[in-house]
């Protein structure tokens, strides 16, 4: 696929999407102007046009949980070659987390890093703001400030770290009501899980390392829910990893709570035996990430759930890490993985292969719903005429080695290195102007 | 056997009993006036100690310079370690000098599993966090050996912090290969949550235990454990499982009681149990360096001059 100019006249910028399939029905061409999808159907010959060469067409990803670690972490990522790699994952927004250094506690951090998102152009970078000063869980942040700024953030977290004073948590989802936020919560109770390596089970007994009960991230999802719909707020829980939190979230909504969840695709895929048993050998802390990979169990939980809509997204907690943090012993090393440029494939390994979504399933998950929440309003929206023209081509049919030295992230610690994964993203469009083409970045 | 001695689980029943039968050759020469063996000249052993451990390391020296080997002492404190340089900088380090074998303490666990992807050298763990302390598994099993005989289905029995134990785990692994019936005693606080799919029975009540051992294993109570609410008090603890003069009394007359040292007398171990003639503790500091020794003639390949 490639893109073909033939200046035939009077279609000014117009660009013609030729032979997709759109959430995977019968191939047909889309006619972008302006930024908007203008027409879908078949396209006359000529003009400025993209062969898809019959890739999936999915509404652009909005990814809800992105560390792209600008500022103050530049050594692992920035906010220009973290929206590469979003890019060429097929995303054309992402949530940009707020535990940088200087932390996004304030309006003028916020703002700092939605300007250099709008100055790269890969895609859209929304900022999400801190719930409390500096994450401390002391005192709120100036979280209307954030709100009013340029950056209109909605979405407020503390990730890395849970709020886990129930009154800071209780004002926290009140406070944002006043201009439709919602506090997204890294739910791990901190007593329970003092220094945590990885899941406790099995394998962890076996290893000698910390456990992180699964109880940890239950409770305090119990709790914010009870919370939430106390309050009547809206609440969104970030990276679900166990089957009794997928339990909880599931009796949670039957109330019709406003609640919302997300899964990450490490968690659709990877299970804790792999800390002691992988090809990278044992204690590898490529597997390191909190919170902790977790059994088979769980993983068929959590995809049960992203199935029947009890947990609503797919979320990356992309959380890129310099080789030297993760080259050390299992306990010194740095928690989490790189995750955009894998995501679709995994979770078509995980959801789409396995017959528990198909492609509309797809895009409800990783675009529609996660703009929704982090009330994104170019984005998400589905593919038909006037709708802004952020789209991803992506190629199911695609078997890609993951190979970390050819990732647009300046970060390598995927742990998904060596394995051959299913699918390709072909291109990505963001209102309209391509930012991957042929799974390059323009 | 494998290059690496990392985890007792690596070792199948035959290469158990191969390091143990070699243990008992070497430990026959140890009772010659002259007891050094030109078995490793020229090879070099590299013992590298992020962790304090004065016992350890000295009967890892020990061993070494018996078989003639070239020793490196390389402790994390004083050295580029302290200032920051990461296991692998040092590992490559270790590499360039041409150390044959590492024997590596560390806080973390897993940390010889590391190593072993950086060095070319055999890697023996010499306790790595709360993982894993394989040659002390084998001492253990070659001083029971010696005072019981063979191991298949005697009774031992562990007690007290499991949970952070690398001596419990190697043993459990070790011992459960080797035939022996191991039973963990502990409070639960200090058992892992998964311990039902250890190869062991597990019991919170040592008075019930006792009668059936045939070895009685206590472990150490680390101060740190004492402030972290895993139990009550130290004399709670002591009262429920501690091996007092009482409990010694109900003992069967052979068993025999072990400690890995250093002991908490008057903690987990009466003063008179620790120095009875049915404690081994002094046979276990003497057998750990004939163990080490076999080890690492097995792992660098020498040959025994007779």
């Amino acid at each position: 696929m490639s893109e073909h100019t033939e200046h035939t006249g009077g279609e000014g910028d117009a660009l013609i999407i030729r032979d997709v399939r759109i959430l995977g029905a019968e191939p047909t061409d889309l006619r972008v102007e302006n930024g908007l999808i203008a027409e879908i159907g078949p396209q006359p010959p000529g003009g400025r046009s993209v062969d898809g060469g019959g890739a999936v067409a999915l509404p652009g990803l909005v990814d809800l949980h992105t560390h792209l670690r600008e500022p103050g972490r530049e050594d692992a990522e920035t906010v220009q070659t973290g929206t590469q790699s979003a890019a060429r994952g097929g995303y054309t927004a992402v949530h940009a987390m707020a535990n940088t250094s200087p932390v996004a506690d304030t309006a003028g951090v916020v703002e700092q890093v939605w300007r250099l998102g709008l100055e790269f152009g890969h895609c859209d970078v929304q900022p999400v703001g801190a719930v409390t000063v500096g994450l401390e869980g002391r005192q709120l942040a100036e979280l209307g400030a954030m709100a009013d700024s340029a950056a209109r953030v909605r979405v407020f977290s503390d990730d890395g770290r849970c709020v886990d004073d129930a009154v800071l948590m209780r004002r926290a989802l009140e406070y944002v009501k006043a201009f439709d936020g919602v506090v997204a919560q890294h739910a791990q109770e901190p007593r329970l899980t003092e220094g945590a390596q990885m899941n406790e089970g099995v394998v962890s007994g076996r290893l000698g390392l910390t456990g992180w009960p699964a109880v940890a991230e239950e409770a305090i999802i119990a709790r914010d829910c009870l919370l939430a719909a106390h309050v009547g707020s809206r609440l969104h829980i970030c990276h679900v990893s166990t089957a009794g939190s997928v339990e909880i979230i599931r009796w949670a909504k039957s109330k019709g709570w406003n609640i919302t969840a997300e899964v990450t695709p490490h968690h659709l895929l990877l299970t804790d035996d792999l800390v002691e048993h992988s090809p990278a050998g044992a204690y590898n802390p490529i597997y390191k990430v909190n919170p902790p990979l977790r059994t088979r169990a769980d993983v068929e939980a959590v995809r049960a759930a992203l199935a029947d809509g009890t947990i609503d997204i797919v979320a990356t907690d992309h959380a890129p890490h310099p080789v030297e943090d993760k080259e050390t012993e299992w306990s010194a090393a740095a928690m989490g993985m790189v995750g955009l440029e894998t995501a679709l494939s995994v979770v078509q390994e995980a959801m789409v292969d396995t017959g528990l979504l198909d492609w509309a399933g797809v895009a409800q998950r990783m675009s529609v719903v996660p703009a929704r929440i982090g009330r994104l309003a170019g984005h998400g929206r589905p593919i038909e005429p006037g709708a802004p023209a952020n789209l991803t081509l992506y190629d199911p049919a695609a078997r890609t080695l993951v190979d970390p030295a050819a990732f647009a992230s300046k970060s390598r610690n995927t742990p998904y290195e060596g394995m051959t994964l299913p699918g390709r993203v072909v291109a990505t469009f963001l209102r309209g102007k391509p930012t991957v083409l042929e799974g390059k970045l323009t | 056997m494998n290059r690496h001695l990392i985890s007792a689980g690596d070792l199948s029943r035959d290469d158990a009993l191969l390091i143990l039968d070699t243990a008992e050759e070497l430990a026959r020469v140890s009772e010659r006036s002259i007891k050094k063996l030109p078995t490793l000249r020229g090879r070099t052993v590299v013992n590298l100690f992020f962790e304090d451990s004065t016992r350890t390391r000295i009967s890892f020296e020990a061993a070494a310079k018996r078989l003639s080997a070239d020793v490196i002492n390389f402790s994390a404190k004083g050295s580029s370690v302290s200032k920051g340089e990461s296991l692998k900088d040092t590992a490559l380090t270790l590499e360039a000098m041409g150390a044959d074998a590492v024997v590596i303490r560390h806080s973390a666990s897993g940390a010889p599993h590391r190593l072993a992807n950086w060095v070319h050298g055999s890697v023996v763990n010499a306790g790595d966090g709360t993982h894993e302390h394989p040659t002390q598994a084998l001492l253990d099993a070659f001083s029971m050996r010696r005072r019981l005989g063979g191991l298949d289905g005697r009774r031992v029995t562990v007690v007290g912090d499991v949970l952070h134990s690398r001596v419990a785990r190697s043993n459990v692994l070790l011992l459960h290969t080797l035939g022996a019936q191991v039973t963990l005693v502990a409070p639960p606080t200090l058992l892992p949550v998964s311990v039902d799919t250890w190869p062991c029975e597990v019991s919170y009540d040592l008075d019930a235990v006792l009668p059936k051992s045939d070895v009685v294993m206590m472990l150490r109570v680390q101060k740190e454990r004492m402030n972290a609410a895993f139990f009550p008090s130290e004399r709670e603890y002591s009262r429920r499982y501690g091996l007092d003069r009482d409990r010694f009394a109900r003992m069967p007359d052979d068993a025999i009681v072990m400690h890995p040292g250093p002991m908490n007398r008057g903690m987990e171990i009466a003063a008179e149990v620790a120095d009875s003639a049915r404690s081994t503790i002094v046979e276990q500091v003497a057998n750990g360096v004939t163990i080490r020794m076999a080890v690492l003639y097995l792992l660098l390949g020498g040959e025994i001059a007779q």
